[in-house]
């Protein structure tokens, strides 16, 4: 084949690779209700599971009588704790290095806690049998709230760690508290705050919330007797690890045990842990010799399976008079609920939250952290962000706020001349990491332009105005935020999570046709992996990207990976990626040198071929080469065209962004219009430009439900308030904003491609943006800080406390 | 969310709904779009033995406006009723009301008289209904009677509606052409109950007003409405304030609800007023 008339730019419009907004090849079947999740999954004999759930928050655990549910029809089995104990899984190890108890060993520590698994042939009966279980409690005191949890005569929560003053993180000091993690040079900020001309101090906390996907967590677990296999399907966000994990717990062979995560209805964190659901079901499997099937309710997941943030962060920041910022400190509570079972990498018990110096250059700062037992519900994933990093970028924006408050000045002024300049990178931060790249002032002077700074806070002085003068009863808050992110977990020398580390991997074929399969250690969620991935293939390699299938998800088939989250898979998975294409691109050189009888350095690639050098007319197309590859013997060269690649990144990646919203707010409502939001990224290379920008209104509108309205709460008895979608808020359409993307270009300098990650960078960035539009409202009255989420409720209180309702 | 075991019947008479309702007695109960009926049994809260399907019975259906009255028969969606051009006319405020229920696919089910016979304080229809007056007909084993809305809601989910009747038609008395109505409703998202809304009906020397989700019954008040005919505003608004008794829940504490209620209110009456004729 000889298409040489081909004009190179249309030869590399046809791959569609890196850059191009190829539509979502998973959309096809997502649109038609093709898709494929774990509730679809039927076997032949399959049952059913469900938990019965407590309806205290701490109680003793009395009595669990079964007789009445195993005598409801359909009904075979009821698990408690009793009959896991002999297997050694009534409880199982967190991914925080704490225990939690699969069924309640003697007692509960949160409502909703799973007390009970019965097993029945569907799903009816299995519910049928959940409330003919008969449960006597014996109720305890209950604490809600993390301060009140560490008073000296606070009620143990956690018996079975009674006495142990040393826990996975280091010491205890007090039976409810789990660990205490620092960062930083404690003396010399504690110096600078002493000496310096201004100090803004503020408790800062960002509330309780959950990942909520679309669809809950669950599994199908079935153990086939005859091959020894166990085979779990399952809403799993990283299946190798889960297949580890298990394979240590339980002593099942590795070899067999099949982890499979199928399509997935959204993660955001909440399927990344471990659940009782999973050992229930895989138990339930063993016992009957058949498939068990368990999937959450969404009360369930709401009321159980993990929450996200509860931190309680209390800031001091010291600057200059004329605002350059001196020294940062933060102390956390951080809320973890009945048990730590928090997913961060193991060595950082709170995450990346010493990312909390943000955009700014600092030059000394602390960060100490308290983990605490609470009834509540356990978690702290990392909700649509890499470990705490929305916790940490809400802390300093909001503590630019402050500050700027405290010194009269404008805030994005203060952020201007507190940014890390483009010259300091790589940044050493004073809280421990080396940030890879960045360009803040030219993002944030884009961003101001963009949207006509100036003329807003003009407009805004003018509302101002009016409102005093009583001609309108609505203000106008101008919300800014520059976030860095800190994604791509990462170092193996540094993150692994339970030991293992968190590499990523990519596995290539080239079919002799020239078409392709690529296997990845990562599983899409939603985030339109198969078609991404096969991009920067297509780019790398020369083959376009629809003759490019990509599968995850199988631990049978695809190479060993950590999985999908804290925005990991296109900085390390997308790397190994490419580094797999590059291992095929230098071996299809040499077969192309050999067709083309000349030496290897005499041929070079050229989009979708490699061409002799200086003689463009002779070359030989990928597809040539990937025949020959197979079917023509070359000379010391093997046959076949494929390459695995693990990759262990050198550092993170530091995504970054710059957004501004611009708010109406109703003061006698409460209520607010989003009138503009504009929302601009800088991820390094864009990959597809159409994915980020639905990345971007995704988790804006993620981020626009926390800061204005989403939350888990309870009330002092520990009662879930917010168990259904009636209050737990999850935007519609008709409440999303109308979002404007934009970018600025800086390559991360290690990646291969130059790509950093951005699914979660739009979360990260729009809560303090949002919440800072609602503070900047008020700014004028005199509002410092007033804590989330700004439901109507809350905002009409700013309102009414700051006497604007006459 | 998995409902206990029922027997469903879908009986194609209103006779035979009876029929069914007498036989099962408190076994037994009607639904019309099930959307609370549905979620309250899968919560197990409404256990109940034969769940009696109202959707084949003609005689519940059609729309009607004769002689000074529009009738509307129970069964009616809340998508015919925002539909109905002789209604949009005659009494636009049920269509505003109705535009403000959940979303299109709720409304595609949801029923008009499912909206007023389940005496769920959340529910927007039955102050629309107090505001203008309207009556319910229910029928049962005795025959047919006729109960005014204002007397219908006894306390939250208990009403005038005896076990073995069912509601067949609404009546509405169509108001003084050149009335102002309005309906506004301030909620937290789509598909929330009210934090707090108000009917308003204003003529020349009339007015009626009514508020939900602001006690465990809509509230009509006479003094309201009195004091807006003679064109107290304030008053109107104060004689409500008497008569509200709101709950702290998700969407606020008391005082939030009271102030947003007077909020609400005032601009209702703005905008009742603003459309008279």
């Amino acid at each position: 084949m000889k298409d040489d008339a081909t004009a190179p730019a249309d030869r590399s419009a046809g791959l569609k690779g890196l850059g191009c907004s190829r539509k979502r090849v998973e959309d096809v079947r997502f649109t038609q209700g093709r898709g494929n999740y774990v509730d679809d999954i039927k076997l032949k004999g399959m049952l059913s599971g469900d938990f019965v759930r407590s309806p205290y928050a701490h109680a003793r655990v009395v009595s669990v009588d079964k007789d009445a549910a195993l005598a409801v029809p359909g009904v075979l089995a009821v698990l408690t704790a009793q009959d896991l104990e002999p297997l050694g899984l009534h409880w199982m190890p967190t991914l925080a290095g704490d225990r939690q108890m699969v069924l309640a060993d003697g007692k509960v520590l949160f409502q909703g806690q799973e007390v009970a698994f019965v097993v029945a042939t569907d799903r009816y009966a299995a519910a049928d049998g959940v409330a003919a279980v008969e449960v006597e409690y014996e109720e305890l005191p209950v604490v809600t709230d993390p301060f009140r949890a560490l008073d000296p005569d606070a009620p143990v929560l956690r018996e079975d760690l009674e006495g142990k003053t040393e826990g996975a993180h280091g010491a205890r000091r007090h039976h409810n508290h789990i660990f205490t993690w620092e960062a930083g040079d404690r003396e010399a900020t504690e110096a600078v705050l002493g000496e310096a001309e201004v100090v803004a101090e503020e408790m800062i906390h960002y509330h309780r919330t959950h990942p909520m996907p679309l669809e809950t967590c669950g599994c199908v677990a079935s153990m086939d007797k005859v091959t020894g296999k166990l085979t779990v399907w399952g809403t799993f966000q990283a299946p190798h690890a889960v297949r580890t994990v298990a394979s240590l717990i339980s002593g099942i062979a590795e070899h067999n045990i099949r982890i499979v995560s199928p399509d997935i209805g959204g993660g955001f964190g909440n399927k990344v842990g471990v659940y009782p659901g999973y050992v229930c079901s895989i138990v339930a499997s063993i016992v009957t010799g058949r498939p068990v099937k368990w999937v959450e309710s969404r009360m369930d997941n709401l009321m159980s399976t993990a929450f996200a943030r509860d931190y309680w962060m209390k800031g001091r920041i010291a600057a200059t008079k004329d605002g350059k910022i001196t020294g940062l400190r933060c102390h956390v509570t951080a809320d973890h609920g009945g048990f730590d079972a928090c997913a961060d990498p193991t060595k950082f018990p709170a995450g990346f939250m010493n990312i909390c110096t943000g955009s700014y250059d600092i030059p000394v700062a602390y960060l100490e952290v308290d983990g605490v037992y609470t009834n509540k519900a356990p978690g702290g994933v990392a909700y649509r962000c890499s470990f705490r990093v929305t916790e940490a970028a809400y802390f300093i924006e909001r503590m630019i706020e402050v500050l700027a408050i405290k010194l009269g000045m404008d805030a994005a002024e203060l952020r201007r001349i507190n940014f890390i300049r483009a010259d300091q990178f790589p940044y050493q931060s004073a809280l421990g990491w080396e940030y890879d790249s960045g360009d803040y002032h030219r993002a944030w002077d884009k961003a101001l332009e963009a949207v006509g700074y100036d003329a807003l806070r003009a407009e805004q002085a003018q509302r101002l105005e009016d409102f005093r003068a009583g001609k309108t009863r609505k203000l106008i808050g101008i919300g800014l935020t520059h976030f860095t992110e800190i994604v791509g977990a990462g170092p193996v020398k540094n993150c692994d999570i339970l030991g293992l580390g968190m590499f990523d991997s990519c596995e290539i074929r080239i079919h002799p046709t020239g078409s392709a399969i690529a296997r990845l250690g990562t599983i899409s969620q939603g985030q339109g992996h198969a078609t991404t991935f096969a991009q920067i293939i297509a780019s790398e390699i020369g083959i376009p990207a629809d003759d490019i299938t990509l599968e995850e998800g199988d631990t049978d088939t695809a190479p060993y990976g950590l999985g999908t989250y804290g925005s990991r898979s296109t900085p390390v998975a997308g790397a190994a990626t490419a580094m797999a294409a590059r291992k095929i691109r230098a071996k299809a050189q040499m077969i192309a040198a050999y067709l083309l009888e000349v030496h290897d350095d005499d041929v070079e690639f050229d989009i979708d071929r490699f061409a002799v050098k200086g003689a463009p007319e002779r070359f030989k197309t990928m597809k040539e080469i990937a025949f020959a590859a197979y079917n023509q013997a070359i000379p010391g060269i093997e046959p076949g065209l494929e390459a695995v690649s693990y990759y262990d990144p050198p550092n993170m990646t530091y995504p970054f962004g710059a957004y501004i919203c611009v708010m109406e707010i109703d003061v006698d409502t409460g209520d607010h219009d989003i009138r503009s939001f504009y929302a601009l990224d800088d991820c390094g290379t864009r990959i597809n430009p159409m994915i980020i920008e639905g990345q971007v209104h995704g988790g804006a509108t993620e981020g626009y439900a926390i800061a204005m309205g989403q939350e888990i709460a309870y009330d002092a008895m520990g009662n879930h308030k917010t168990a259904t979608l009636m209050d737990f808020f999850v935007p519609t359409s008709w409440e999303t904003p109308h979002y404007t993307t934009d970018f600025t270009v800086t390559p991360s300098p290690h990646h291969p491609i130059g790509a950093k990650g951005v699914g979660e960078s739009p979360n990260v960035g729009s809560v303090p943006c949002f919440s800072n539009a609602v503070h900047d409202a008020f700014r004028p009255f005199g509002l410092v800080h007033s804590h989330m989420p700004h439901d109507q409720w809350r905002v009409w209180k700013i309102a009414h406390d700051l006497g604007l309702h006459g | 969310m998995i409902p206990a075991g029922f027997e469903y019947h879908r009986p194609a008479d209103l006779a035979a709904a009876i029929g069914i309702l007498q036989q099962h007695g408190d076994e037994a109960r009607v639904v019309a779009g099930g959307h609370s009926l549905i979620p309250m049994m899968k919560l197990r809260m409404a256990e109940l033995g034969h769940l009696v399907d109202l959707r084949d019975i003609g005689e519940l259906r059609g729309i009607g406006i004769a002689g000074g009255t529009a009738e509307i028969g129970a069964m009616t969606t809340q998508h015919e009723l925002i539909g109905h051009g002789g209604l949009a006319s005659a009494l636009p405020v049920l269509r505003e009301a109705a535009l403000q229920i959940a979303d299109p696919q709720v409304r595609y089910l949801g029923t008009i008289g499912g909206n007023v016979a389940n005496g769920d304080p959340g529910n927007d229809m039955p102050a629309v209904m107090q505001c203008l007056g309207a009556r319910f007909r229910l029928c049962g084993p005795e025959g047919e009677r006729e109960v005014a809305a204002r007397d219908f809601y006894e306390a939250a989910f208990f009403t005038a509606r005896a076990e073995e009747e069912i509601l067949s038609r609404i009546l509405i008395p169509l108001p003084p052409e050149g009335t102002g109505q309005a309906y506004v409703k301030q909620k937290r998202k789509i598909g929330d109950y009210a934090t707090a809304a108000a009917a308003v009906i204003a003529g020349r020397d009339s007015a009626s007003v009514a508020m939900t989700n602001l006690s465990d019954t809509p509230v009509w008040s006479a003094e309201a409405g009195a004091a807006l005919a003679a064109g107290h505003v304030e008053g109107c608004v104060e004689a409500m304030l008497a008569a509200i008794d709101p709950q702290e829940d998700m969407r606020g504490p008391i005082p939030f609800k009271k102030h947003v209620a007077a909020v609400v209110l005032r601009r209702a009456i703005g905008a009742a007023l603003a459309r008279r004729a």
